[in-house]
């Protein structure tokens, strides 16, 4: 291995370490109306709020929005999603220091390699979406994980709906 | 929960500061057997027995294999005698456990003497009902290796049907039980062997919405097993290279899907290709030489095919829907492959450069992961239809037939000598996995033991 390319890789472990350090509470803060968009920044400074650039925050800014859903099979960003990622890009736009990750996801019910190409597709169009809207693409990185990391556990309908979802998380 | 991997990567690279890592220490390389000359008579050679209803009702006798003179060997701590007891029963569980056969083991039996190994007391057996009767022994050299010799007599007929016998170190005796299997297996059927071969998978632990997928291997009966990655990255959907010396897998460990060449023998990986979009569903050619893979570009997913030493990937499909999943038909001319393009998942036949894509599966339902099988004739997927179940066409989509009725079996894959398919099941709810297997008839289904839950199986060819 040749030097540069050491470098480059202490960099890129220093900063997966500094991401470490840096993570969300693992519980995210009771979910908020759109009306707690914070007006001032002044807030921020008072204890117990979370702070800029931490997806608690993003969460309290946006409300549940800060994750989309989809019809069975399907990528496309419906009149809901594009509520949602209204909002999402609002945020975005209020702090372009922020960047993020858009985890597209699959529900069980999908053989597996064509579920992350799915959720592929899934994140993908939210991006799409939320750069129609004037999110400098460079901002956000995209990622799938089909079919193998689901929030919701039972094998029915109201969980699948609950799987099957694109979720903005800010990369700290 | 979105979380998880990110933070299961940071762990990986807390573990391992240059650059993430997720990987175990190597299990070395794959070692041919030896084959040598066994004494014997040359008896007349008798047709092959070719009835399937037939030869599943044939009752082969399996006495402990004997030994010329009990000796310590690392292969069995009580000596070469009772490894030749062990040998016995791995055979007959092999037959047993395939639903081919019906055989009675060495616990069951009186044991031949050495002697009696190449002339067999024909009228013990044949009053103890059997029809044939496979003999063997284990002879441990000076050089410490194992000579194992096997025998096939037919009892009725008072004669020797075949012998073979093979050379191999005392951490491989399995594997002479297991070309002793495949010689009788094919002898009396008439098909190519299978049982001396491995399988990759991907063994999971943990609950549903933090499961750990971990690379692994075992040998075709589930022995041998070995973890190959450490579970801070979720690995998926394993292939075997030809010759058993890579393995190609998806892997999550520096954060997005992509696809890595582990090679066995150093325990190193590669990329399959520097790019920074996402590359899945990884197939090797027939010959080793190149490899199919799937990348999503601007969130499309197409299939590519790639040298297996690097350079540059030919695309091979260029299509809006969701196309992944190629399988090579075994003379290395033609491509299976799952595609969205007419709207649901469906399976399409190309050239293997990518011409002439054409739609096979038109029975209902979805075509998914379609596998071309070993022989040529018979393609494998996942049918949709409500559940999931494994299905068989022929090569035009013909001939359809569902083999298993699961809530969710997804993903076959063929035995060497295309037979028997294995696939994973997933328990509605809970979530669990495990591999399973089914013959061509859909009639003899059994799970494959595993130490955890099991996905994604990818069983190899028959080992050198």
């Amino acid at each position: 291995m040749n030097k540069k390319i050491a470098t480059i890789l202490l960099l890129a472990s220093a900063t997966g370490l500094a991401a470490c350090s840096k993570k969300p509470p693992e519980t995210l803060p009771p979910v908020a109306g759109p009306t707690s968009v914070p007006t001032t920044d002044s807030t921020l400074t008072q204890p117990g709020v979370p702070a800029i650039g931490t997806q608690a925050h993003f969460g309290a800014a946006v409300g549940a929005s800060t994750t989309i859903y989809f019809d069975t099979d399907s990528y496309d960003v419906d009149s809901q999603d594009a509520a949602t990622l209204q909002a999402q890009a609002q945020y975005f736009a209020r702090y372009p220091q922020i960047t993020f990750t858009i985890e597209g996801h699959a529900d069980e019910r999908g053989t597996r390699e064509y579920n992350i190409a799915l959720g592929e597709k899934r994140a993908t169009s939210a991006k799409a979406y939320l750069t129609s809207l004037g999110v400098d693409a460079n901002r956000i990185a995209v990622v799938s994980y089909g079919k193998e990391s689901p929030v919701a556990l039972a094998s029915n309908e109201a969980a699948w709906a609950q799987n099957r979802r694109a979720a903005s998380v800010i990369i700290n | 929960m979105t979380k998880k991997l990110p933070l299961l990567l940071c762990a990986a690279m807390l573990a391992s500061p240059l650059g993430a890592q997720d990987l175990g220490a190597p299990i070395g390389s794959e070692q041919p057997v030896e084959r040598v000359q066994v004494e014997g008579d040359d008896g007349p050679l008798r047709g092959t027995v070719t009835d399937e209803s037939a030869w599943s009702d044939i009752g082969i006798a399996i006495p402990a294999f004997a030994t010329d003179r009990d000796r310590p060997t690392p292969a069995n701590e009580a000596g070469t005698g009772a490894l030749g007891r062990e040998i016995s029963r791995v055979i007959t569980a092999n037959l047993r456990n395939n639903g081919l056969f019906k055989p009675v083991g060495p616990d069951a039996l009186p044991q031949p003497g050495f002697p009696q190994i190449t002339a067999p007391v024909y009228d013990t057996w044949s009053g103890k009902g059997a029809e044939m009767l496979v003999q063997g022994y284990v002879r441990a050299r000076d050089d410490g290796k194992l000579v194992v010799g096997c025998y096939l007599y037919d009892v009725a007929l008072k004669n020797q049907l075949v012998r073979e016998g093979w050379v191999v170190a005392p951490g491989d005796w399995r594997r002479a039980a297991h070309k002793c299997s495949d010689l009788i297996f094919s002898r009396l059927t008439g098909e190519s062997p299978f049982f001396d071969s491995r399988i990759a998978y991907i063994a999971e632990t943990g609950p549903k919405d933090r499961r750990v997928k971990r690379l692994a291997v075992m040998d075709s009966d589930g022995a041998n097993h070995r973890f190959l990655t450490l579970g801070s990255a979720t690995a998926l959907t394993p292939r075997y290279s030809p010759d058993y010396s890579k393995i190609l897998y998806l892997s999550y460990v520096d954060g997005n899907p992509r696809i890595y060449v582990y090679d066995i023998g150093t325990g190193k990986q590669t990329l399959v290709t520097e790019n920074r979009a996402p590359t899945i569903a990884p197939r090797w050619a027939p010959d080793g030489r190149h490899i199919l893979y799937a990348m999503g570009i601007a969130g499309n997913t197409d299939i590519y095919r790639i040298p297996a030493t690097g350079g540059t990937a030919t695309k091979l499909t260029d299509n809006p829907g969701i196309d992944v999943g190629g399988s090579y038909s075994p003379d290395g001319t033609k491509i299976v492959f799952e595609s969205d393009r007419s709207g649901t998942q469906q399976c399409y036949v190309m050239d293997a450069d990518g011409k002439n894509q054409k739609r096979i599966s038109f029975f209902g339902g979805r075509c998914a992961t379609p596998e071309w099988s070993p022989r040529g004739d018979q393609i494998a997927f996942t049918r949709i239809a409500g559940d999931f179940n494994i299905g068989v066409m022929n090569t035009g989509g013909g001939g359809m037939r569902v083999l298993t009725n699961g809530w969710q079996d997804e993903a076959p894959t063929w035995a060497p000598n295309g037979r028997i398919i294995q696939f994973f099941r997933t328990e509605k709810n809970t979530g669990r996995s495990g591999i399973w297997q089914v013959d061509l008839t859909g009639q003899n289904e059994r799970r494959l033991p595993t130490p955890v839950d099991a996905s994604d199986p990818a069983w190899g060819p028959i080992r050198p």
